[in-house]
């Protein structure tokens, strides 16, 4: 038998979870370690099993399958994709720095530091399980286990309002989850009436749903993902949660767990429901633009630096949806591309303005100005944090961003134009932002601002230096999600148009003459 | 299929487009000309404090060792044949996504090549003026970065042979203009005009993201080779909606109506920023795109007399603001405008004028430059003051900066045989080719520009003094003079040299661009003569104005136009009517509806079931016996409804 | 004899079980008037499993009365307890759980 690799990708964190946890109260120093260190290892399993995938090989690959329970066809299968590739190595990567930048926000709680850093590991083992689970009730278990941690992550630690924001992020996303158990169940009647029970992904994909039982099982999974991804109108518990949650708890929560709502609906809703797809896609292409420009106008009328940045998610998490369901191979790579990159540039501002608030105490604009003064190095690095945000090329989040305007214009114009306007309004919330920050002259009390410490180095330039190096080099990153999208895109009937002049064309006709 | 053999394919087979080439031997190392400011600017901002003191040095080695690079490839490219100057040197494939395969790689043709020279060798001239400008700021270090990054990413930008790759280079410029007009951030107003520069560039940029995303639809790639090998099968409304977007994008980065708003505020930059990246290069990138896109161009008329309309608008418009500024650097940014839609002009009169275009482009960049920083050089010595009420007289005090300068006067307003004589004449006469009316336009913008260059000099240089009490005019250091005079021997020579020296640069660009000659309506001579006269009436009366009569210190009220004008014809009042503040009340508006709407809907629904329980749990007394009443109640009804249902 | 009349007997014990139970406040009390029902139902049951001559009637007889017994083992001991706290077997004054 082969080495179970995906299983120990899992377990790794989740063993960490519970090391940390044991970690005896007052040895805040040692939870810290011990949570960096086995998040570090993670990174390093995920990097073997990443490199382990074969470009072109089967569709689900390093597959693992024991029976959970027999009677009812369930499972612990895991298989990686290239989409789940891409986003193991995200969260692999961001679990580290996140837990780095935790480090002082940690210290600067009346809390013991211990729990989030047990919490945040369980969280990522949750999350890497939802990435990789080949059974439908796996994934929807996972799916709901992990609000736990991340409840109390936003419960314990943050602003004054973080009760009332963690309690809001767990209802809406178990209102969400409930409707959504109904679907799974659904579908496993489904399974049931073809005479096959089971759970299983690669099953339940081969069943013929007839098309009304599609659509009503797929608004089930929609729902659930659209409250988790978060897309307008379901998107109001993320602002609350962004704001009252620690910088750095934030950009772990819209940067990496919310991935698995947008993972969810391109890994799940689309092949499981390929008719009811291309059914409702008109209608989430427009809540997708809607969620485009209303994030970003509302980032712009924003007054807290971390209210702000979620509604800047909000914008792009409308990126993201509208390239899933465009329905085209190169909207779904733009889509999933995206969600890679709008992980690293979320969480990089995040922690960014993390460090700003850390250091000022206050989340509100007003009190900023002229720090690029005092400080240069956090203000450079908040600049090409902002940049990446707005999708300067050569940063990785542009060409993401453009393949996903690209492949909308191609099906849908008008939709295309409109979220074109959604980079001139984040050029406007990003500028803006850091002209209210860090330029003009320095008040008083910011003239003593520290510049970027060791450790905060050490949590900003890999996130900075990643997101220019897949900018600049993006071709195995996008050839890995190319592989995956494809087999996932195959039951939707949508095409690309061929080019209206095809120049193979014209080469074959050359050559006759 | 590779896409370097579909390019050469391709463009082997095109009867209007050169062939394309793989490069070997030296042009393979055309590369070097972006990486070595890369590396400067890289250096320069990574290196952090080590390098404060010899910064200034590593930046302009850099530039100019560039410019040693695009010297000698010039030199190699003379030593090729006419219809074989078009290199494609592939550097590594950038992504393949769904189909959509983009490649990095550099095209080298007569056209880039004229831009890299610009480019490189202005680039370098302001980077050694900038030794001067900027000794005495503590953040040199860092300037020399950004105008590192900037030359880089303009090189970029003149050397893609995709256009998405193009497009890296235009937002790169885009991103150090933003830098450099907000170098001095601890002025609001400079924070603010950077701010603005960028995002109404960026209302330009989604012209380039859905010209980009139209040549996908029709083309299925973005190539240069792909696209213009596939134009003439192209339906002709795909290819007006390509141009139009790509005058968008060309509006936006050129400072064209209606995106020409930003210009002017951008000269908050230090001023040789203004001269490299506001007046010499950066601002002519939208020509280069329009004529790097001939082949779309010459195939969407409407798009075309579009681009022409653009021009004149703006040509006149810049014109008339540069008229009534006081503040020196925006008369002359005024002026920059006006010279550009000059080009743009060209530019839309298709083959006939592209040449024109650049060859104007070209010794705008010269004379403009010179300009700038001789603008540059009289602020240094008067202390930073630009108000040219406050100058005047200061011709004996600034010998070099005052020849200069009046080399570059003479050469924007186009005396003979200054650069701009040549390339102004040129661009007039193709105008009136097309027709009268945007003959007149240039025509009329010539006699304009006469008016305000001249006012500019006669304020500046001549007349009274009128300069601050602590202002001790002087010359600039050697540093900053020799830049000067490079620029002001090249406005002299400039024109000529590059319109009549070795089949001049009409024949240099003809094989990219293409070439057409309309017959004038009226002789050659009599144009030329009414041009001159035109110019000199221009100058007269300016020198009527303000040569004549000693200039108030205070600006007075002015006639209506004046008022306009200084306003810069009221764009920003539009843009602020328009867009700002409906922009404004919509957020505030929509902040209100998430927060009493979206959100509000939801809380709602969660405070009311709050409260149905509130309601239902006062049920819950605590008193056991009325529980146990309760389910007797309970028990009783349900007996009464088994009996009912069993009665009949 | 007539085993109507046990059922009807059976209904005036439940009747009487089920007023105590609601009408006095004494713990104690209401604990006796609930085994009187139970015992009433277990009367039911009994006739009815001799009407019907069926023994099922009498197996939930015993179930019954098991559970009556644990009831009471528990029932007790927590109105003991109630009493040693507040010196009073009031169900009345026992009304504190609730929301």
């Amino acid at each position: 038998m082969t080495f179970p690799w995906l299983t120990t990708l899992i377990a790794v964190p989740a063993l960490g979870a519970v090391l940390t946890a044991l970690v005896p109260a007052g040895r805040g120093r040692l939870a810290k370690q011990s949570a960096l260190a086995f998040a570090l290892l993670t990174l390093g399993v995920a990097v073997a099993v990443i490199a382990q995938f074969e470009i072109g090989g089967d569709r689900y690959q390093l597959g693992e399958q024991y029976t959970w329970i027999d009677a009812l066809g369930i499972h612990w299968a895991l298989g990686i994709d290239g989409i789940g590739a891409a986003l193991v190595g995200l969260a692999a990567v961001a679990t580290p720095i996140v837990a780095l930048a935790m480090w002082p926000e940690a210290d600067a709680e009346r809390r013991d530091p211990k729990p989030f850093f047990a919490l945040l590991l369980a969280s990522e083992a949750l999350i890497l399980t939802a990435f990789l689970a080949k059974d439908l009730l796996l994934f929807y278990v996972v799916f709901e286990a992990m609000l736990i941690p991340l409840y109390f992550m936003i419960g314990m630690y943050g602003g004054p309002q973080r009760r009332y924001a963690a309690l809001k992020f767990l209802l809406y996303n178990i209102f969400g989850g409930l409707v959504m158990l109904a679907a799974v169940i659904g579908v496993y009647v489904q399974s049931i009436d073809a005479g096959a029970p089971s759970f299983l992904l690669m099953d339940l994909m081969a069943l013929d749903i007839s098309a009304n039982a599609q659509r009503w099982l797929f608004l089930g999974f929609m729902l659930a993902f659209a409250i988790k991804a978060p897309l307008w109108p379901f998107h109001t518990w993320l602002p609350d949660a962004a704001a009252e949650a620690t910088p750095s708890n934030a950009a772990f929560l819209s940067g990496v767990a919310d991935k698995v709502g947008t993972f969810g609906m391109i890994a799940l809703a689309v092949p499981l429901f390929p008719v009811a797809a291309q059914d409702f896609a008109p209608v989430i292409v427009v809540l997708a633009v809607v969620s485009i420009v209303y994030g970003a106008l509302l980032a712009i009328g924003q007054t807290d630096i971390k209210r702000l940045i979620g509604y800047v998610s909000i914008s792009h998490f409308g990126f993201i949806v509208l390239g899933i369901f465009v329905l085209t191979g190169r909207g779904a790579t733009g889509a999933t591309f995206y969600m890679v990159n709008h992980g690293l540039a979320t969480i990089a501002l995040f922690v960014i303005a993390g460090f700003m608030i850390a250091r000022r105490q206050s989340r509100m604009i007003a009190d900023y100005g002229g720090i690029q003064k005092p400080a240069p190095k956090l203000a450079g690095a908040f600049l090409i944090a902002g940049l990446s945000g707005l999708a300067l090329p050569p940063l990785a989040t542009f060409l993401s961003e453009f393949l996903v305007i690209a492949a909308t214009f191609e099906q849908y114009r008008a939709a295309g134009v409109i979220a074109t306007v959604g980079i001139v309004l984040a050029a406007l919330y990003v500028l803006w932002l850091y002209q209210r920050t860090m330029t003009g002259p320095v008040p008083e009390e910011n003239a003593g601002t520290r510049d970027l410490g060791r450790r905060e180095t050490m949590v900003v330039a890999p996130l900075l230096a990643l997101i220019l190096a897949i900018g600049v080099f993006p071709r195995t990153v996008v050839d890995v999600i190319d592989d995956g999208v494809a087999p996932t895109l195959a039951e939707v009937d949508v095409e690309s148009p061929p080019p209206v002049v095809s120049v193979t064309d014209l080469v074959v006709e050359g050559n006759d003459h | 299929m590779n896409t370097t053999l579909l390019t050469q394919s391709v463009a082997a087979q095109t009867e209007t487009h050169q062939a394309v080439r793989e490069a070997s031997g030296l042009f393979s190392g055309t590369w070097l000309l972006i990486a070595l400011p890369l590396l400067g600017a890289a250096l320069l901002l990574l290196g952090g404090r080590r390098l404060d003191r010899t910064g200034h040095l590593v930046g302009c080695a850099t530039v100019i060792a560039s410019f040693v690079v695009a010297a000698v490839l010039f030199v190699a490219m003379l030593g090729e044949g006419s219809g074989e100057r078009a290199f494609l040197i592939p550097l590594w494939e950038w992504f393949n996504a769904g189909g959509y395969e983009v490649e990095i790689s550099l095209l080298l043709d007569q056209l880039s090549m004229a831009f890299v020279l610009l480019i490189t060798g202005v680039g370098s001239l302001i980077h050694v003026y900038s030794i001067g400008y900027m000794e005495h700021d503590e953040r040199r270090r860092r300037f020399f970065g950004y105008l590192n990054l900037f030359v880089a990413a303009m090189l970029l930008l003149v050397l893609a042979s995709d256009f998405l790759v193009l497009f890296i280079g235009w937002e790169g410029v885009g991103l150090a203009s933003y830098l450099l007009i907000g170098f001095w951030q601890h002025k609001p107003s400079a924070a603010v005009a950077a701010k603005k520069a960028f995002v109404v560039n960026r209302v330009g940029d989604m012209g380039m993201v859905l010209a980009v995303a139209s040549m996908l639809v029709v083309f299925g790639s973005s190539s240069y080779a792909v696209v213009f090998a596939g134009t003439e099968n192209a339906p002709v409304g795909w290819l007006n909606a390509i141009g139009l977007f790509l005058l968008l994008a060309a509006c936006g980065k050129s400072a064209q109506f209606p995106l020409q708003s930003w210009l002017l505020d951008a000269m908050e930059g230090p001023t040789p920023v203004s001269a490299l990246i506001h007046a010499a290069t950066m601002v002519t990138a939208g020509v280069y795109l329009i004529v790097r896109s001939a082949a779309i161009f010459d195939l969407a008329p409407e798009a075309r007399t579009a681009v022409v309309v653009v021009g004149a608008v703006t040509l006149l418009m810049g014109a008339i603001i540069g008229c009534a500024k006081d503040d020196i650097k925006k008369a002359l940014a005024g002026s920059t405008m006006s010279q550009i839609g000059y080009m743009m002009l060209a530019a839309g009169l298709g083959p006939a004028g592209y040449a024109f275009a650049i060859f104007h482009l070209i010794t705008h960049g010269f004379f403009k430059a010179n300009l700038f920083l001789g603008a540059g050089s009289v602020m240094h010595g008067m202390n930073d003051e630009v108000d040219m009420r406050r100058f005047g007289a200061l011709r004996a005090a600034m010998p070099v900066t005052f020849a200069t300068f009046a080399i570059g006067y003479l050469a924007i307003i186009g005396i003979p045989p200054f650069a701009g004589f040549f390339s102004k004449d040129q661009i007039i006469e193709a105008a009136f080719a097309e027709g009268l009316v945007v003959g007149l336009c240039a025509l009329l913008g010539a006699g304009i520009t006469a008016f305000y260059m001249t006012r500019v000099m006669l304020m500046t240089f001549l007349g009274s003094k009128r300069w601050a009490e602590e202002a001790h005019p002087h010359e600039s250091p050697r540093v900053m003079t020799w830049p000067l005079i490079a620029l002001g021997a090249l406005s002299v020579v400039g024109g000529a040299g590059l319109l009549y020296l070795g089949g001049g640069i009409v024949d240099w660009l003809e094989p990219v661009t293409g070439e057409e000659h309309h017959d004038l309506p009226v002789p050659l001579a009599v144009l030329m003569t009414s041009t001159l006269i035109t110019v000199l009436a221009g100058a007269a009366v300016a020198w009527l104005l303000y040569g004549r009569r000693p200039v108030p210190e205070v600006a007075p009220r002015g006639n209506p136009l004046t008022v306009a004008a200084r306003r810069d014809l009221y764009g920003d009042a539009v843009n602020e009517g328009l867009f700002m503040r409906p922009g404004q009340y919509l957020t505030r508006s929509l902040v209100y509806a998430e927060s009493r709407g979206v959100d509000g809907t939801i809380v709602g629904a969660a405070k009311a079931v709050g409260g149905l329980s509130t309601r239902w749990r006062r049920w819950q007394t605590g008193f056991v016996r009325s529980y146990a009443l309760t389910m007797l109640a309970g028990a009783g009804l349900v007996v009464i409804a088994m009996l009912l249902v069993r009665l009949p | 004899m007539n085993p109507t009349s046990y059922l009807v007997l059976a209904t005036i014990l439940f009747t009487l079980g089920s007023g105590g139970v609601l009408l006095r406040r004494n713990a104690l009390v209401a604990f006796m008037s609930v085994e009187l029902m139970l015992n009433a139902a277990n009367l039911a049951f009994v006739a009815f499993a001799r009407m019907h001559g069926a023994l099922d009637g009498q197996i939930v007889a015993f179930f019954v009365m098991i559970i009556a017994a644990a009831e009471v083992v528990i029932g007790l001991a927590i109105i003991v307890m109630i009493f040693r706290t507040r010196r009073s077997a009031s169900v009345d004054d026992a009304s504190l759980l609730k929301l």
